[in-house]
């Protein structure tokens, strides 16, 4: 019998997370608390090493490995690379917050890289195993995230909605790829691929299993009617926590779509693309009109991550090449915003104040201009008023959609997007037309941090007068 | 009489659909809930074992090792955060969780 040892070097990046995960874990245990910055900046010095591990091991790109069930393709590795920009961004802001709060612990970042490299695994998966097995690396570093702040019921009662729908979404995913399993005889996503496209007759299984995968997805992206976690584990968790929630996992999310919809059942299309219509009109119906009643900031961004669900979900369904590249665009620039979008509500946070409700935000123009700038860049960019990045987002999908014969879609996009401008619109008066409460916090961010999120605010801005390189390195880097 | 793949499908699609309902109607206890996720997570394992032992393909039970290493680490986040729970507002009734709404 003879044993070959398997490629290592597309999985290098993911190998150094790992090892690094577990020696920071180590690390951390003989660390005092005054020296808990050592933990931080070796988390990020992680994280900006991966990032250069897979920039040079990018020629590699199209190597399956470990047996077909690992993939290193450009795709792979430009999603890759901003998972690590938001993780990192989540790292930055969180420093000052955490430490108020006496959370500044070791574990946030543990959990943060591990959920990290479930990401990574996710994005590279290419068998049902490797899918598997991200997703749950993922989501079990989130569910314990959530529940960081223990004393705080709020928390422990997101953490456990967070955990039982996410655990039933599972299940669900698992069930359909066992039907898929026992309808195809692979767990491959190509071999599935070529199946499903030379099969003479796509069977009853096949569609059940399609409708099971579907709605686990759906579960695990945030549309509706599968978004009920959501805006509670938006609202539960520490900002930071949801930060990170309401990031990069989007990015991982849609790698899941492009890899088992897309490259798995793209023979299917017809099916899910009517499956996913539904889904799309719902998220951005009901992500746009229930978050004009919220009084949470927080609350309001988890409707407003719905409605934007819609419209990747929109990019997608089209199933034509300008569709995903569209669809890789706007979950991207996505991240970026809800990323300041967040960074913002930490800043603005103090102990003892979380700074998440609306009115929280009142006159904040005339206590910190630039604060102020910086959350007119991000909710103008959610809204996709030109010349924001937001606008190009959805421009690209709904262009896409056109050229695909569905204009009436496409007419239904734009209608939500106007109504959800109405509440973006709203935190914009409220931070320049409205008095500051009497005796509100002045805002005192540390120096570092405000670098960070103007950085963050002004790629919002930059790339919204050019849009063209990112939209360029979307259609270099897919081409189903 | 002869135990055919059928079987098996039928058995595996009654303990998911137990699983399910227990989620969806139980409103007391979230030990329960648990219980029922684990069910829905063993649905799924025995369509892998039985469609292994059909196409005679042993990938199937492969993957269900990994599913029930990662049921046991779900099993325990799950408890873990029950007992957060418990300890911050002394009770894991279900219809209690409700403090956020909208």
């Amino acid at each position: 019998m003879t044993f070959t040892l398997p490629a290592f070097t597309p999985a290098i990046p993911e190998m150094f997370v790992l090892g690094m995960g577990c020696f920071i874990l180590l690390v951390d245990v003989f660390l005092s608390d005054r020296h808990r910055l050592v933990t931080y900046w070796l988390s990020l010095a992680t994280v900006a090493a991966t990032a250069w591990l897979t920039v040079t091991i990018a020629e590699n790109a199209g190597l399956l490995t470990f047996g077909d069930m690992f993939v290193n393709d450009s795709m792979g590795n430009v999603l890759k690379l901003f998972t690590y920009l938001t993780v990192a961004l989540t790292f930055l802001y969180s420093r000052d917050y955490l430490t108020d709060r006496n959370l500044f612990k070791g574990e946030f970042y543990v959990l943060g890289l591990f959920g990290m490299l479930g990401m990574m695994v996710m994005i590279s998966a290419h068998n049902f195993i490797t899918i598997y097995l991200g997703l749950e690396l993922l989501s079990l570093s989130l569910y314990a995230m959530v529940a960081l702040d223990r004393d705080s019921p709020a928390a422990s009662e997101a953490a456990m909605k967070y955990f039982v729908l996410g655990a039933i979404a599972s299940g669900i995913l698992l069930y359909g790829m066992s039907l898929l399993y026992g309808a195809t005889g692979t767990l491959d996503i190509t071999k599935l691929g070529v199946h499903i496209a030379e099969a003479p007759e796509i069977g009853i299984g096949v569609t059940f299993a399609l409708g099971f995968i579907i709605v686990g997805l759906c579960f695990k992206l945030g549309a509706v009617p599968f978004h009920m976690w959501l805006p509670d584990v938006y609202e539960g968790a520490n900002t930071p926590v949801t930060l990170y929630v309401g990031s990069a996992p989007k990015i991982a999310a849609f790698a899941l779509f492009m890899r088992l919809l897309v490259e798995g059942l793209g023979g299917l299309r017809a099916e899910w693309r009517t499956m996913l219509i539904v889904l799309s009109i719902l998220s951005m119906a009901i992500g746009s009109i229930v978050a004009i009643v919220q009084t949470n900031l927080k609350r309001l961004l988890a409707y407003s991550t719905i409605s934007h669900v819609g419209y990747i979900l929109m990019g997608i369904l089209v199933g034509t090449t300008a569709g995903y590249q569209a669809a890789m665009f706007y979950v991207i620039t996505y991240v970026i915003m809800a990323a300041a979008a967040f960074g913002i509500i930490i800043l603005l946070a103090r102990k003892g104040f979380e700074s998440d409700r609306l009115e929280d935000f009142k006159g904040l123009n005339d206590r910190s201009p630039w604060f102020a700038a910086m959350m007119l860049i991000v909710m103008f960019g959610m809204a996709g008023v030109p010349p924001f990045v937001g606008f190009f987002g959805k421009l690209y999908v709904l262009r896409a959609v056109i050229d695909a014969g569905m204009t009436w879609l496409a007419v239904v996009g734009v209608i939500f997007a106007i109504i959800s401008a109405f509440y973006y619109l709203k935190v914009v008066k409220l931070m320049y037309f409205d008095r500051a409460p009497e005796g509100a916090k002045p805002v005192a961010a540390s120096l570092d941090m405000c670098w960070v999120l103007s950085g963050n605010g002004l790629a919002i801005l930059l790339l919204g007068v050019l849009p063209g390189p990112l939209m360029a390195l979307c259609a270099r880097v897919i081409n189903f | 009489m002869t135990v055919t793949l059928f079987d098996f499908l039928a058995l595996s699609g009654v303990l998911f659909a137990i699983g399910m309902a227990g989620v969806f109607l139980n409103r007391k206890n979230l030990i329960l809930l648990l219980m029922c996720i684990e069910l829905m997570l063993l649905a799924a394992n025995f369509n892998f074992i039985a469609f292994s032992r059909y196409l005679n393909d042993p990938a199937g039970q492969v993957f269900v090792f990994f599913i029930l290493t990662v049921a046991a680490a779900e099993a325990a986040i799950g408890l873990a955060i029950l007992v957060v729970l418990f300890r911050n507002r002394q009770s894991i009734n279900v219809e209690e969780l409700d403090s956020m709404k909208g």
